[in-house]
């Protein structure tokens, strides 16, 4: 690694004759630009999120001027929490978190491997360090994605051995911050209960982003961008029923944002390709593409006012 | 006496960060990288004993390097090699290779020859460290 540094180091220190740098400049040179306009574009709401990755671009920016100089010493540690309800784009985000930090040159491949518990923790003694190490490989020069990484701490078990993969885990997040990025994320409640009762993590954290439930406004509006990506679209009756569907689905037991819409959208279309068949007459490519009242209006959201105890359900 | 089998080897040895750019290009190329040991290189050793499985679907060198250093520290006196499998149909082979840690002391191989029948002479090479136990193969001479 000492020889990583003075290699950079050679090519990075040659300071501006003028002694200033022009940061502008340094962000149309890293394109990260385009990465955040398409994030601004393609998701809806989500302002604390976008503030927060603008701030994290802009830091590495400076970092990266600052490296110019000589004055920036060690790579700032970017390891993160996202934590939000169900469906809330974390996931999503992750993804163009790693597009974001290989442009600007924090990560050198730019690649997300997504992992779960069972990716990591093994089932028996001396099972959990291989595999966890080897989902460690394949993750540097990119970012580790640990959904639900909650799961890996089982309290009730003393002899789990998510503990195993945790402390390796650790490790590599402390001795290979230039290699790897770990994005940790879940809900946010039963993170904090994960982050209590491992202080080691949470200390090695420095950046929690919360991600807000969206409002039923912003709701609609994602059904309409999820509708045009499938080259759909609502006629006004349809809309307006929309409307109301997502009005009453977030009083529901279960409700997960966006993943709830996207199931909504998913069962309209079915019920308006049934509606369809049964149409004696031949159809033409409006009515292909249009989804109407009649197909949301079918949903069990809309029978079943009294119904609480239901799930996600038609 | 300095080994010298695999790619690089009457280079000095390379530093970590060319370990990394050559396991790089391998990666460039689709190939996966595996990491073995021996402490008995003897020319007809082909197989040295592997260090964990052969990584697929690695992006970056530093992968590797972090596997070899955690070797290093296991296997330190003796030799490693990593070696990089080309899947591609009709290879199927070991694409490249090359010796990426050396003990400090390499007392090399000597050539004994047999007298047979009819005055025939028949040569073995024998590496001198195999004469040691496993612990003290490589150190250094007292």
């Amino acid at each position: 690694m000492s020889a990583d540094s003075t290699l950079l180091a050679g090519r990075e220190s040659s300071a501006p004759a003028d002694g200033t740098i022009d940061l502008q400049a340094l962000l149309r040179e890293s394109d990260v630009q385009s990465v955040l306009d398409q994030l601004d574009r393609e998701l809806i709401g989500l302002a604390p999120v976008k503030r927060r990755l603008r701030e994290i671009a802009a830091f590495l920016l400076v970092s990266r001027a600052r490296k110019q100089f000589g004055l920036e010493v060690s790579p700032p540690s970017l390891h993160m929490c996202f934590s939000g309800n169900p469906g809330t784009g974390k996931t999503t985000v992750a993804t163009r978190m790693a597009d974001i930090l290989h442009r600007l040159g924090y990560v050198r491949k730019g690649h997300l491997v997504s992992v779960t518990r069972d990716d990591l923790v093994g089932q028996y003694i001396g099972h959990t360090a291989p595999k966890t190490k080897e989902i460690l490989k394949r993750a540097m020069g990119g970012v580790l994605f640990i959904d639900e990484a909650y799961y890996l701490y089982r309290p009730e078990n003393e002899r789990d051995y998510g503990q195993e993969a945790i402390e390796i885990l650790l490790q590599a997040m402390e001795n290979h911050r230039d290699d790897l990025v770990v994005i940790l994320a879940g809900y946010k409640d039963r993170m904090e209960t994960f982050f209590r009762a491992n202080a080691g993590m949470a200390s090695r954290i420095a950046h929690h982003i919360e991600f807000p439930d969206y409002s039923e406004d912003e709701l609609m509006q994602i059904a309409q961008l999820m509708l045009a990506q499938m080259n759909y679209r609502l006629d006004a009756s349809g809309e307006q029923a929309m409307r109301e569907y997502i009005g009453r689905r977030v009083r529901r037991p279960n409700f997960a944002n966006a993943r709830s819409i996207r199931n909504a959208l998913d069962r309209a279309r079915l019920r308006q390709a049934n509606r369809l068949f049964a149409s004696p007459q031949a159809v033409d490519q409006a009515a292909l593409s249009t989804l109407t009242a009649a197909d949301l209006h079918a949903s069990r959201v809309f029978q079943e006012l009294d119904a609480v105890s239901q799930g996600e359900t038609t | 006496m300095r080994l010298t089998q695999g790619a690089f080897s009457f280079l000095p040895d390379l530093t970590d960060e060319e370990i990394r750019a050559q396991v790089d290009y391998g990666l460039e190329h689709g190939w996966a990288w595996a990491i073995e040991y021996t402490d008995d290189p003897h020319p007809r050793n082909t197989y040295w004993e592997m260090w964990g499985t052969p990584m697929f679907e690695l992006r970056d060198g530093a992968g590797v390097l972090y596997a070899l250093n955690e070797c290093r520290k296991a296997c330190g006196n003796g030799y490693i090699r990593v070696c990089a499998f080309d899947s591609t149909r009709g290879v199927e082979s070991i694409r490249m290779s090359f010796i990426v840690h050396r003990p400090d002391n390499e007392p090399g191989f000597s050539l004994d020859r047999q007298e047979g029948e009819g005055r025939n002479v028949r040569y073995r090479l024998h590496g001198y460290a195999a004469d040691r136990s496993p612990d003290e193969r490589y150190r250094a001479d007292p």
